[in-house]
């Protein structure tokens, strides 16, 4: 097991400089001069032009790769032109709130998607078969921000229930004291129930969209992954065993199907981190992605640095997870390596 | 009176529905098995001998169902009976065992546990139940119970998965095991093995057991009665002895005639005159005498192709294991050992003009990858390979394939379905090399050479324009040998032609292959496992094991009076059905 | 399980005339699929001729009308700046259509032929294209479009572009396991022994078995590229104002939806899906015309 873990770290390396010099030079590229925006309107060309030299944006492209990855290694990943802080104090403050909605958003559609699908696979042809292949193929043609939009409609506008879209908590309440910066556990963890169920009330939509987003891939992929294993000789031999259903689906058949289920994960979890953009900027909520469009419509670079090269790190790590995931449900994959 | 009978099929009709309208698998059969018999179920490909067990156990697909007639097990209405009791009949009064035995068990699941499951299930065992699967692992003679338990699928030898797959069938001792097609795609003595496990264990149990086979002989060789099926029906029910001896129903006469076995030759496993249904075939009219082999051909034939102590390294793992292995010590040949698989380990022979030698061995033995190398389509690791004076080993496998000498020797395929590309048809499938290698220019002189050949192979020129997925494999394999015959070659190797073919193609497309060496004069090299066949159509054998040669010499010298211990083992493992 | 249907087969049509026959056959049977042709042949006509029938043009401003709930006169109801949405929502499919096409075409040449030969080659090929593979597939895909379009500018082209980049991983990884899968197989072993040359196998053989799948991939990424597309117009980095794209009249049309004029924003969007579920149906559906054989 502890070689397959080396195995996977190794082979991320190369992914990760990639990341780091695919990121530089996006950013390098993006329009717009930050030395200007510095400088402010009144910026003197002289002083645009010193502006430039302190920030080092006069120096050749291959000089400043180097600082940068020295500034990498420190921890530095500069600041943020928009809100005058350090980038790595301003990823540390938003990350919390996009991680909280996109996990409260993956349970809800795992915990209905992998049912729908099994039970799709295992009645074919009958109704709920046909309600899961209509959900997935309407789920996966759904925009996500339109989602997003028509769900404050409905659930705002028309009836009310939902509360404002706008952002992590009313502003009547304030947020609890930081230990994970999960809204729900550290309120809870203070004990105050208002602010718990405020911040579930805020929650509820934007999880939602996240998760109607998700759904679709993931019953899509249990239900194919479900039909495959059924028709498989071992669950004949199971069958013909005199094996109890429960048995065959649950212990026999599911295992084995979770397996490309668990790798769809890591691309679900790709397109998860793309829509957060999406949907916190219809939700205005104060996460990471919102945080990296502001700084992009500025041309704000390190900031957006910082995001992206954050998010493939992350990323990065997730497949490690969910490769480790993998190698404990399928031995083959452990006894191989 | 005579007892009842254990398992009672009463006029049995299965349906399937398909794209094409409800077809009947299997139309009003009647089988019987008797307390502790063994009954073989024979038939060739679409003969419902699957279905209709498959119907005993209920284990339909979703499209089929039990149309017509009765099956009552011990008393019990088996058709009629409810899923709940299917469920408590199922392993533990009638179980089955399958074809391919590694796909048969749980890929992610110890084996020990699966048979646990079992156990389990129906109630054998509860605290004693790894002990309980243990016992019945070693029952069906795994070495090491207690490690094996823990093991997983693909850990296990193909031989020890079909153990394992008895071992589950067996767990709860049923009353009767439905066998199918249990030995196909494993070596003749690992056949051999499993089928004499089989036999002792059901014995022992005073079980009965259906063998359901495509093979003649190995259903004559284990069972005590055998039912003959063709197209969904019985066409006869007889002793075994009494079906070689006597056989009464045409088809089985077909069915014997078309089995290789000793003392006959290749004209005549051709069915008689008069029986239809056969693909039109080019006899010759002198029917030559093959069971003896022409010895004074050998003397003033010269040499076509000659191997020289031929090798073929594969590394084993790779870096890793290399450096550990250096790192450990110990001297370089033992590394270099540790290192590398030698899947042909120096073997020399040679093929005569107008010979058929036939290269014979189990899996792994390396036959094939000899047979590749010879071909050019992989690279030797040392050796010499010479065909007609040219040393073509040394020209790069990559090479090969622009130069004219790649017209001279070819290929015809086992599987018929794969060596054949699904996007084109069959005359564009026989045109290719005639396309790329040929003298044959135009349009329409590449059609004239297709259908010539088509010809030669007697395959029907209407047959031409179609797919492969809508042909049989029967016409099929004529393809591939039509393509393998399209530039004349000098040699052509054939890579166990005949494998996946019904026992019946199998004669027609065996004398095919004999009638086209002799009219275009070619020389094979008959690769294959199968004994019988190879004693029909090859002038010498070659047999092999673990990369080297074990034996050589004339056919009729090797087969009926081996000098190896090797070959008496392979000759001693082939089924034999009583004469 | 028994191969009873592949057994006797009657009448066999050849060529053309039977792909037109079991076409006919597979709508027939498979109204799903038709009906997803049927809405196919919709969009693309609306793509085609829309402009040229639309009643308002669709950059024509007039704030007499403006926020006009649906209409008789207006269909779809007025925007902000009183222009029709109606006609905004029906020119734009040709944008959108046109970037989902180009981004397919674009990726299928970069990724598939990419992917099959990293397959059939191995070796180098196939180390280099999995680097290039797996540094796209480091990034979350969205975001990796949305610094690309960023990077580059906001143009059409850069979005296509964009969007072929960050589906490239996925066509050369499914074409690449097609081309390994085929690569041993007996009919291209039989390919050399005929004198193919290694191209020769990798264009003549190997790829015509590969398109079917490929062309259900394409299918199913047009709807995945018109998303792409929108979601960046969406967030200020696709198509510019005022060009008429489902996206941005989603855009304009958000901060409307949360007081009530639900209109500038539910069209576009609607049409965004039902186009998307178009082609998603259709490449489900393509799938069983192409490969018969696949099907159960």
């Amino acid at each position: 097991m502890l070689s397959l873990v080396l195995k996977r770290l190794v082979l991320a390396v190369p992914s990760l400089i990639g990341v780091v010099i695919v990121t530089f030079l996006l950013t390098r590229a993006l329009p717009g001069d930050p030395a200007a925006y510095f400088a402010g309107p009144a910026g003197t060309k002289e002083a645009i032009e010193q502006i430039r030299v302190k920030l080092g944006l006069d120096k050749p492209l291959p000089v400043q790769f180097v600082r940068y990855v020295a500034d990498l290694s420190r921890g530095d990943l500069g600041t943020a032109l928009t809100t005058g802080q350090p980038v790595a104090a301003d990823i540390r403050t938003r990350l919390p709130a996009s991680a909280e909605l996109t996990l409260i958003g993956l349970i809800l559609s795992m915990s209905i998607a992998v049912p729908l699908g099994i039970l799709a696979a295992t009645k074919p042809g009958s109704l709920i078969d046909h309600t899961c292949r209509v959900v997935t193929t309407a789920g996966v043609s759904l925009p996500v921000f339109f989602t997003g939009l028509i769900l404050v409609y409905v659930f705002y506008y028309l009836l009310g229930w939902a509360p404002a879209p706008l952002g992590r908590l009313d502003i009547f309440y304030s947020a609890p004291p930081q230990i994970t910066g999960f809204y729900l556990i550290d309120s809870l963890v203070a004990g105050d129930r208002e602010v718990f169920v405020a911040s579930l009330k805020q929650l509820i939509l934007p999880a939602l969209t996240l998760g109607i987003f998700s759904l679709a891939p993931i019953a899509r992929m249990t239900r194919a992954s479900m039909l495959a294993v059924l028709a498989s000789d071992f669950v004949r031999t199971a069958r013909a065993s005199g094996l109890a259903p429960f048995t065959v689906i649950v212990t026999y058949a599911f295992r084995n199907a979770m397996l490309p289920v668990v790798t769809t994960l890591g691309m679900v979890f790709s397109f998860l981190l793309g829509a957060n953009v999406l949907v916190e900027k219809v939700f205005a909520w104060p996460g990471i992605g919102s945080y990296a469009v502001e700084a992009l419509i500025a041309s704000d670079f390190a900031p957006v640095q910082g995001f992206v090269l954050t998010m493939a790190i992350m990323y990065v790590a997730l497949n490690l997870l969910i490769d480790l995931l993998y190698g404990l449900i399928d031995p083959r994959v452990r006894l191989e390596a | 009176m005579t007892a009842p009978a254990l398992l009672e099929v009463r006029d049995l009709t299965v349906e399937f529905s398909t794209r094409r309208g409800v077809v009947k698998a299997v139309q009003h059969v009647d089988i019987s098995v008797a307390k502790g018999e063994t009954l073989a179920i024979v038939g060739e490909s679409g003969s419902g001998k699957s279905v209709t067990s498959f119907a005993v156990m209920r284990i339909l697909d979703r499209a089929g169902r039990i149309a017509e007639g009765s099956v009552r097990f011990s008393g019990i209405d088996v058709a009629g009976a409810d899923e709940a009791k299917m469920r408590d009949l199922r392993g533990r009064e009638i179980s089955m065992i399958f074809q391919n035995p590694r796909a048969a068990l749980n890929p992610i699941r110890k084996v020990g546990h699966q048979i646990e499951d079992v156990l389990r299930q129906h109630a054998q065992a509860a605290d004693d139940a790894t002990a309980k699967a243990v016992a019945i692992l070693e029952q069906v003679k795994i070495a090491r119970p207690n490690e094996r338990y823990h093991a997983y699928p693909f850990e296990l030898s193909g031989g020890m998965c079909q153990r394992v797959v008895i071992a589950l069938a067996l767990a709860c001792r049923p009353q009767l095991l439905i066998a199918d097609e249990p030995t196909t795609g494993l070596d003749v003595t690992t056949q051999k093995a499993v089928m004499d496990l089989v036999v002792e264990l059901t014995r022992e149990r005073g079980m009965s057991t259906i063998l359901i086979t495509h093979d003649l002989g190995l259903a004559a060789a284990y069972c005590d009665r055998v039912v003959v099926m063709q197209q969904g029906r019985v066409v006869e029910t007889a002793q075994s002895k009494a079906i070689f001896a006597a056989p009464s129903h045409a088809y089985t006469r077909k069915l014997m005639r078309a089995t290789p076995r000793p003392g006959v030759t290749l004209r005549d496993l051709l069915p008689e005159e008069g029986l239809n249904g056969e693909q039109p075939h080019p006899v010759k009219p002198a029917a030559k005498l093959n069971g003896a082999a022409n010895p004074a051909a050998g003397a003033n034939r010269e040499p076509l192709l000659v191997v020289e102590k031929l090798v073929k390294e594969y590394p084993r793992k790779g870096l890793a294991t290399s450096v550990f292995s250096k790192l450990r010590g110990g001297n370089h040949a033992e590394a270099e050992q540790l290192q590398n698989f030698r899947a042909v380990d120096g073997i020399s022979f040679t093929v005569h003009r107008g010979e058929s030698v036939g290269l014979v061995g189990e899996s792994g033995c390396g036959k094939s990858t000899t047979s590749t190398m010879v071909m050019r389509l992989i690279d030797k690791s040392d050796g010499v390979i010479n065909f007609d004076g040219q040393d073509i080993g040394a020209i790069p496998a990559k090479k090969f394939a622009r130069l004219p000498l790649r017209k001279r020797i070819q290929m015809v395929f086992q599987d018929p379905t794969d060596s054949l590309n699904p996007r084109f048809t069959a005359a564009r499938a026989i045109a290719d090399p005639i396309l790329r290698l040929g003298n044959v220019r135009g349009g329409k002189a590449v059609r004239a050479r297709c259908e010539e050949l088509a010809r030669q192979v007697g395959l029907p020129a209407e047959l031409l324009d179609r797919f492969p997925h809508q042909l049989s494999g029967g016409q099929k394999a004529r393809v591939g040998i039509a393509r393998a015959i399209a530039l004349n070659p000098d040699l052509v190797i054939l890579d166990e032609p005949t494998a996946a073919l019904d026992v019946s193609v199998q004669a027609v497309v065996l004398n095919l292959l004999q009638d086209l060496k002799e009219q275009l004069g070619m020389s094979y090299l008959f690769v294959s496992h199968d004994l019988n066949v190879v004693r029909l159509l090859c002038d010498r054998v070659i047999v092999m094991q673990a990369g080297r040669i074990v034996e050589e010499g004339p056919t009729e010298r090797v087969l009926f009076a081996p000098e190896a211990q090797y070959t008496r083992d392979l000759l001693a493992a082939i089924p034999h059905p009583p004469v | 399980m028994t191969d009873i249907a592949a057994g006797k087969q009657e009448a066999h049509e050849t060529g053309l005339v039977a792909t037109i026959s079991h076409m006919r056959y597979v709508l027939g049977e498979d109204r799903v699929t038709a009906f997803a042709s049927g809405l196919f042949v919709l969009i693309v006509a609306a793509a085609l001729i829309g402009p040229f029938i639309v009643p308002y043009d669709p950059l024509a401003s007039n704030t007499a009308v403006a926020l006009k709930p649906p209409s008789l006169s207006h269909w779809f109801g007025t925007d902000q700046l009183g222009r029709d949405v109606f006609s905004r929502v029906i020119v734009a499919t040709r944008l959108d259509f046109f970037i989902a096409i180009a981004s397919v075409a674009l990726v299928f040449l970069m990724g598939g032929l990419a992917g099959v030969a990293a397959g059939f080659f191995g070796g180098w090929t196939d180390r280099i294209v999995g680097r290039i593979a797996d540094t796209i597939m480091a990034f979350p895909l969205f975001v990796l479009a949305m610094g690309i379009v960023a990077a580059l500018g906001n143009t059409v082209q850069n979005i296509v572009l964009a969007t072929a980049i960050v589906n490239f991983p996925l066509y050369a990884r499914v074409a690449r396991a097609e081309a390994t899968v085929r690569r041993e197989a007996g009919f291209v072993q039989a390919a050399r022994l005929s004198g193919n040359g290694e191209f020769r196998i990798l264009l003549g053989h190997i790829l015509p078995n590969i398109m079917p799948i490929m062309i259900v991939q394409m299918s199913l990424t047009m709807g995945y590229a018109i998303l792409n597309a929108a979601g960046l117009s969406f967030i200020g980095l696709g198509v510019r104002p005022p060009m008429p794209e489902w996206g941005i009249m989603v855009a304009e049309g958000a901060a409307f939806m949360v007081s009530g004029e639900w209109w500038i924003a539910l069209f576009p969007g609607a049409a965004l899906m039902v186009a998307v579920f178009c082609f998603n149906l259709l490449g489900d559906g393509l799938r069983d015309i192409v490969d018969p054989q696949r099907r159960t």
